[in-house]
């Protein structure tokens, strides 16, 4: 499968990357350049095969319903870009 | 302060234990002499993107009132150590070397820096890597490249290459590095240290800034195998914080190192080890140093581990896929870089992202989004996920016969500077012989074993799940028997100053 520049740009959007056209370029003969070696799975059948999302399976992990400290709000706030009152500060957008 | 200077280079844990014991040297002079040396190197080897002399002097002083009290002191005291810019500590920056976090101050602690710290060790800086662990190289870094103490003009590996060059360099005795499709063992080859990646579940990933999280886990850097037990002793354990992490007996990984390797039955993946892209030199030291184990009375014989050879695909649709959701909190709200005067919400994340991601980060971003993407899940991230069972049972094959397999860890030694730079296809097979194990989550070292024109050769040792005692054990007697001597030339040259200097 080969990826088009239009899809380029469809998943930078999707992935909230702001690319500029050189960037789209670039990327689409690279992406292009990798899914070339990640093509040779598409060739396989795996039909029946169980799919692994972890390779040390651990289930039904519990621990006692304690309540504990977390993290403050001084320190959640310690490195946002702006802050007001407490709260994350984004600019004001619109009417 | 005194006027006694101690030379770190050539300092075990053991020894810098038992020198603080005797008052050979205090915790303060092992701090000291971390940063003399940092300051002698740095600017040619570049290995960190921080350094926290307050938080050593603090963790110095703490060792220190414990040696003037008497009695046992915890397993690391007084030794300098380093962690790599993705994990967290209290007091240094987390910058993962991104322009994104460039700024970013830790508000928690990684639980394995924290386990280091309470054991004893001197938390020297933080170390450079590529760009949230993306590379082989450490070249993707937003804050210049690192320099392989051996030779300057070469990588250190990556993507934890901060962490293998500063203990390359004697500027750190340990280190600790993320490993999710070879980010340790390879600078380690590279570097000619011992570099560990645990089992998947061994150590807690608490306070690492998550790449792939299926396949990320925590290790150690150090110039012995030794070492390399007695920090596994250390970071290993359950973790409430880490759901993932596993409930195991406690054990003592430096119990077997001296039992040798009699009987043991060893795997040489010939398959892997006759791969085109293999430096024929480092085959045959692999060979050799199999042949060495064989004459200590090891059962050497050959496998094959033919679902390997999908490894690398496989690990470039679920490595970009996991990071491509890991990475979606960089939205420049509540952290990180924000872009100037964005026109809507859309356009601040947009941006933000755009400016503050480099270029490394923001090809795996795109090809982990697209292999997600509606209409392409099950012909990428589905079919991968599915190569990996393949790759397990492989594995599982191979050790009904073998307890141990052995690979190169790298097809190389060090290339240079910018050599595969430009090309992440050819970038990405520095980690075919790593990739596996993460897919699987067997632990695996890497351990030097020879030198090729002056630069290390890494061995790779692959183990059972859960079993790291054997692959130390086999580390060990490679160590032992073929292991290097040789220092890298900007320690030998520092070296010769060192005759002036009383330990």
């Amino acid at each position: 499968m080969s990826i088009s520049e239009e899809q380029v740009r469809h998943v930078a959007k999707l992935a909230r990357l702001g690319l500029s056209d050189e960037q789209v370029a670039t990327l689409g003969v690279e992406l292009n350049g990798i899914l070339e070696q990640v093509d040779a799975l598409q060739a396989l059948d795996l039909e029946g095969i169980e799919p692994t999302a972890h390779a040390v399976a651990v289930t039904n992990v519990m621990r006692p319903d304690v309540i504990r400290e977390g993290l403050s709000q001084e320190d959640a706030l310690k490195n946002a870009p702006d802050q007001q009152d407490g709260a994350f500060l984004i600019p004001k957008f619109g009417g | 302060m005194s006027a006694v200077s101690v030379d770190l280079s050539s300092l075990s844990v053991s020894r810098i234990r038992e020198g603080l014991r005797k008052r050979e040297f205090s915790a303060g002079e092992l701090a000291a002499s971390a940063f003399a040396r940092i300051d002698a190197v740095e600017e040619r080897v570049h290995a960190f993107n921080s350094v926290s002399r307050e938080l050593a002097d603090d963790a110095a002083r703490r060792v220190d009132v414990l040696v003037a009290r008497g009695g046992e002191l915890p397993p690391l005291a007084g030794v300098p150590v380093a962690f790599k810019d993705n994990m967290n500590l209290i007091g240094t920056r987390t910058t993962c070397s991104s322009r994104i976090l460039e700024n970013y101050e830790s508000v928690y602690d990684c639980t394995a820096v924290r386990r280091m710290i309470d054991a004893g060790a001197i938390p020297v800086g933080k170390c450079n890597m590529d760009e949230f662990a993306f590379g082989s190289s450490t070249e993707n870094s937003a804050f210049g490249v690192t320099h392989n103490p051996w030779d300057l003009t070469r990588v250190p590996g990556g993507s934890s290459g901060g962490s293998a060059a500063c203990v390359a360099a004697g500027e750190a005795v340990l280190s600790l590095g993320s490993d999710t499709g070879g980010s340790i063992r390879q600078p380690g080859a590279l570097t000619g240290t011992v570099a560990m990646k645990p089992t998947y579940g061994r150590v807690s990933r608490y306070g690492i800034v998550a790449f792939a999280s299926s396949l990320d886990q925590i290790g150690p850097f150090s110039k012995t195998v030794e070492e390399c037990a007695q920090v596994m002793n250390v970071i290993c354990g359950k973790d409430p914080m880490d759901a993932t992490s596993v409930e195991r007996p406690a054990q003592d990984f430096t119990e077997d190192l001296h039992y040798g390797v009699k009987r043991l039955r060893i795997g040489i993946v010939r398959d892997r080890l006759d791969l085109e892209g293999c430096d024929p030199a480092v085959r045959a030291r692999v060979r050799q140093t199999a042949d060495a184990l064989a004459t200590m009375g090891a059962e050497v014989g050959d496998v094959d581990l033919p679902s390997c050879q999908y490894g690398l695909p496989a690990y470039y649709i679920i490595g970009p896929a996991e990071a491509s959701s890991n990475l979606a909190r960089f939205d420049g709200i509540r952290y990180g870089h924000r872009g100037a005067d964005p026109t809507d919400v859309m356009d601040l994340y947009m941006r933000s992202r755009a400016e503050g991601f480099g270029p490394e980060s923001i090809r795996r971003i795109m090809l982990g989004t697209y292999a997600l993407s509606a209409g392409y899940y099950d012909a990428y991230y589905g079919q991968a996920q599915k190569v990996r069972t393949l790759i397990i049972r492989d594995f599982d094959r191979a050790f009904a016969d073998f307890d141990v397999l052995l690979t190169p860890t790298s097809p190389t030694t060090a290339f240079t500077i910018g050599e595969k730079a430009s090309d992440p296809v050819s970038m990405y097979l520095s980690d075919v012989y790593t990739i596996p194990v993460n897919l699987a989550g067997i632990p695996a070292v890497s351990v030097p074993c020879g030198t090729i024109d002056g630069l290390p050769v890494g061995l790779q040792i692959m183990g059972k799940h859960f079993d790291e005692a054997t692959i130390l054990r086999v580390a060990h007697s490679v160590e032992v028997s073929t292991g290097m001597d040789a220092v890298p030339p900007l320690v030998a040259d520092l070296g010769e100053a060192r005759g002036t200097v009383v330990v």
